[in-house]
């Protein structure tokens, strides 16, 4: 059938070692060939942000990606973050505080797209947390209680 | 005591799995053998269907089935009429339903023509591609107007004109009023469509089991178990051998409901004939022509009033774009007509509405459901007396307001649940009042305005009012059973989308039968776990399951105290419930875990006593005789950019009332994002067809939704006031948020730009919207 190409890709510290067509989209290789259903699709066409992934540690959307063009490179997915549902990583635990998700579909999304952000810019303000969130789109929660989990994950209660 | 969770922000028992991507959605189940659905979309919005070829298609690699409507037989049928038209004389209704593929005609662009079944979805993509439409093309029917005129195509050909329904409803008598209103004042007011736009795209997975000859279906549906007993009736199955499960649902706002959708219908009928799994994943692209739509409607409406700016009468007669079928009745403009009324005491009201067809995509309730309209309408129609008759305007809605001895005030019309529109409870002015102090009114108007005006800034203030009915029924219902282990399980029929059930149903077992809330774990959606209900739209899953989990949990209660009572001889009325065990009041060494005393109710040996059931667990219903009414007040300051037309939201403050409230975080969760999707549809979001009935911006791309940069902090505050129509007092507030942001930018926009004669009638808006209609309104009229 169609001509297939080697991927090998070390996802949440484990290497994967697969044999891909070339248009595979990322988003569907994490999601239907490693099963990490965690990153989830909503637009494949790079605009509501639900699919960023980390890839060798930058936020970028894995819908307007191919499965190829990750080969040798690292990739941090939701299911990364967290060791179990009882150990939640401070910016998780900081969302359940602020119940800055309401279906969650959008925020496996918009927890990579704020690690590396958070990374980078240990005190941030409002202005500049909303400005990162600006490209990832949630239809339920308004921003305002993501906005306040981004607040209290850079400025933890003593 | 054990302490009440009733009323606490309790952090959420769901979100470890959503936040650790554990959380199953449609698209994440995966099963051995299966196979991948595409559909065969039509690319025009009015055409008769010529030929379709799907030959070479079929012979392509990995294809393993193409279908068309002739491929379906005696199964093809339109689906089913999901509300009947009310009780209401005179009352014309043409039902006309979608179809599952389309036959001889097409209605609207993105209607399914023929269905790809492959080995993965890429190749049935592919596949699609290659089917060959032949169509004969017809003009298309578009605006609601010319819709109606003699002249027009008719979508449905077996009726005379593009008429779905025509509906009256009268209180008092408008003419009479009109006759001594000091005032009458006459618009046209218009509203158009937007898209849900929930984050998860529809989906279906489908698999038939042929030794068990048992069908599961995985859907992204609001209402799982009407859709189960559809389909079990459609497919000839029995109800128990259909199993539909609607796992995490990534948004909902409506158009998820039981919809039937031709996909929803096919899928099972494939998965059967085939004898292997199916998948379809709806894309963001299908999801703007396949997934219904709301909002379009033109309305011109007159108001009666005194020069007291009393309302004497309101009389409207509106249009409402159906789209290109009506599988959900009548519900839309019925709650345009029902909730125009508003918070006001108006004696005389005459409404009528024609629901019309148009080659568009189907119209169902998205978040608000119709009731936006009414609000505009009403809300404008008092900014424009106000002004008029110089009267302020929070003065002339204060004059108007339904007084609180007026409660149960009697609407004598009909609403969306056949029942007479009558408001529950209410209690309007101490709200406006809350909300006029919070934004500061006064002191803007007098101060903050003349100043930042004479620094030539364009600031305005915007404060409507609205009211919702929510929590309508029929019924639902909940069985909750105390496990060996402690723990307290909880199944109920509604599906959730994210409203925080798993939370706030816990939270009312968990009060009810001294445990922790994280103890309870509550099974929703799963056929298979409840088998009666309706589902969850109109904002009432937590009036109407949550009262019956109420009525539940109370009656395990009255259980757990009588075996209690027997186990540990002492009084029923001696023993309390704390920690997951029941003791005798004050004498802890006696405390049995509620664990123990399940498995001593359902023991191995002994006998259950005649009249008495195993276990320690109770299934109960509840159904309102009709809705509760929750109201508020939104009130929000703008500046204008006059270079970009711009709006800021400087403040927004909600002021709200939907009685007791279970758990205060997630209702402002609910009330935060309802309002920006208000401001969506306000300011942002608009679908544009063109004369062709063809959609322009069916993408992310064109299509704005609000983002973290446009949405400002919502300052929200409540009235409460208990409904007595439930024994937790509860109200709906899932569509609150969403329901008066239309009128509230238009007052503030108006406030802003200064212009005591501009005046903005129609939603929703733009920066290039406000340029035109500025443009057009500083011309000298011919």
């Amino acid at each position: 059938m169609t001509e297939r190409t080697p991927v090998t890709v070390t996802v949440n510290g484990i290497q994967y070692e697969r044999s891909v067509e070339a248009r595979l989209l990322l988003s569907d290789f994490l999601r239907h060939e490693l099963n990490l259903t965690g990153t989830h699709v909503g637009c494949e066409h790079g605009s509501c942000g639900a699919c960023t992934i980390l890839l060798d540690g930058a936020a970028v959307r894995s819908c307007i990606l191919f499965a190829v063009q990750v080969n040798g490179r690292a990739i941090t997915t939701v299911e990364g973050l967290a060791s179990d549902q009882n150990h939640l990583h401070p910016l998780q635990e900081a969302f359940r505080e602020k119940h800055a998700l309401q279906c969650g579909f959008c925020t496996p999304g918009i927890l990579l797209t704020l690690i590396p952000f958070l990374a980078e810019n240990a005190q941030p303000t409002e202005q500049a947390i909303r400005t990162v969130l600006s490209g990832n789109i949630c239809r339920c929660t308004g921003y305002q209680n993501i906005v306040d989990a981004v607040l209290l994950a850079a400025n933890p209660l003593p | 005591m054990a302490t009440r969770t009733f009323g606490q922000p309790i952090r959420r028992n769901e979100d470890p799995r959503l936040l650790t991507g554990q959380a199953t959605f449609t698209d994440d189940v995966h099963l051995a053998g299966m196979l991948h659905v595409a559909f065969v979309r039509s690319q025009y919005a009015h055409a008769r269907i010529k030929r379709i070829d799907t030959a070479t298609a079929r012979a392509m690699p990995g294809v393993v089935a193409i279908y068309t409507a002739s491929d379906l037989g005696d199964y093809w049928k339109p689906g089913p009429l999901l509300v009947p038209p009310p009780p209401v004389k005179g009352l014309i209704f043409n039902a006309r339903t979608q179809v599952p593929l389309a036959k001889g005609k097409i209605r609207h662009a993105g209607e399914p023509l023929a269905v790809v079944v492959a080995e993965s979805r890429y190749l049935a993509e592919d596949a699609a591609e290659q089917v060959v439409v032949e169509v004969e093309m017809l003009p298309a029917v578009v605006d609601l107007e010319r819709a109606l005129a003699a002249t027009s195509p008719l979508i449905h050909e077996d009726l005379t004109q593009n008429i779905n329904a025509h509906v009256v409803q009268q209180k008092g008598n408008y003419a009479r009023a009109r006759q001594q209103a000091d005032v009458l004042l006459k618009r046209r007011f218009l509203y158009d469509r937007g898209t849900a736009a929930a984050m998860e795209n529809r989906g279906i997975v489908a698999a038939w089991d042929a030794r068990e000859e048992q069908l599961t279906l995985w859907d992204t549906t609001q209402a799982p178990i009407p859709i189960r007993n559809g389909l079990a009736a459609m497919l000839g199955l029995s109800e128990q051998q259909v199993r539909v499960i609607a796992p995490f649902i990534g948004g909902g706002f409506g158009p998820k409901i039981m919809m039937f959708y031709p996909e929803e219908v096919l899928l099972p009928w494939i998965a059967m004939r085939l004898g292997r799994p199916v998948k379809w994943i709806e894309d963001r692209q299908e999801n703007f022509f396949a997934t219904t739509q709301e909002r379009g409607q033109v309305h011109d409406a007159e108001i009666a009033l005194t020069r007291q700016g009393k309302v004497l009468g309101v009389h409207d007669i509106f249009l409402h774009d159906a789209g290109a079928y009506a599988p959900y009745g009548l519900t839309v403009p019925l709650n345009s007509q029902c909730t125009l009324l508003g918070q006001y005491d108006i004696p005389n009201y005459y409404s009528e509405f024609t629901s019309v067809f148009t080659n568009k995509p189907i119209v169902t309730p998205y978040r608000g459901a119709g009731r936006q309209h009414g609000v505009f309408v009403m809300e404008r129609l008092l900014d424009l007396a106000a002004r008029e008759l110089g009267i302020d305007r929070v003065e002339i809605r204060k004059r108007n307001l339904i007084a609180p001895d007026q409660f149960p005030y009697n609407n004598a019309i009909i609403y969306q649940d056949f029942a007479p529109l009558t408001y529950d409870s209410g209690n309007y002015l101490p709200a406006l009042e809350k909300a006029v102090e919070i934004i500061g009114y006064n002191q803007f108007l007098s101060e903050e305005q003349p100043r930042l005006r004479a620094a030539g800034r364009s600031v305005g203030l915007g404060i409507v009012t609205y009211v919702e009915g929510t929590g309508i029924g029929p019924y639902e219902g909940a069985r909750v059973t105390v496990e060996a282990s402690g723990r307290v399980s909880v199944a109920t029929g509604i599906g959730t989308q994210g409203q925080g059930h798993y939370t706030s149903f816990a939270q009312i077992v968990a009060d009810q039968l001294g445990v922790d809330v994280r103890a309870v774990r509550l099974v929703t959606g799963d056929t298979a776990a409840f088998y009666w209900g309706a589902g969850t739209f109109a904002s009432r899953g937590a009036v109407v399951a949550g009262n019956a989990i109420h009525a539940a949990a109370v009656a395990v209660r009255k259980k757990i105290l009588k075996k209690a009572s027997d186990e540990l001889e002492v009084a029923e009325e001696d023993l309390e419930l704390v920690d997951g065990t029941v003791r005798e009041v004050g004498a802890p060494e006696t405390a049995i875990k509620l664990g123990d005393l399940a498995l001593r109710a359902n023991p191995l040996r002994g006998a259950v006593k005649p009249g008495s059931e195993p276990g320690l667990e109770a299934t109960d219903y509840f159904g309102p005789e009709r809705g509760a009414t929750a109201s508020g007040v939104h009130a929000m300051i703008v500046e204008i950019d006059r270079a970009t037309m711009m709006v800021e939201i400087k403040r927004y403050v909600v002021v709200h009332d939907c009685g007791r409230v279970i758990n205060p975080m997630i209702l402002a969760g609910q009330i935060q994002g309802g309002v920006a999707q208000g401001i969506g549809n306000a300011f942002y979001e608009q679908l544009v067809f063109d004369a062709n009935g063809q959609l322009m911006n069916a993408s992310f791309m064109d299509y704005l939704l609000p983002t973290a940069d446009t949405v400002p902090r919502i300052e929200t505050d409540h009235v409460e006031t208990p409904s007595p129509l439930n024994p937790l007092g509860i109200k709906g507030a899932g569509e609150a948020g969403a329901i008066p942001v239309g009128p509230l930018f238009a007052q503030a926009i108006e406030d802003a730009l200064g212009d005591p004669t501009l005046e903005i009638l129609e939603i929703p808006l733009s920066p290039s919207r406000l340029f035109e209609l500025l443009k057009a309104h500083s011309e000298p009229r011919t």
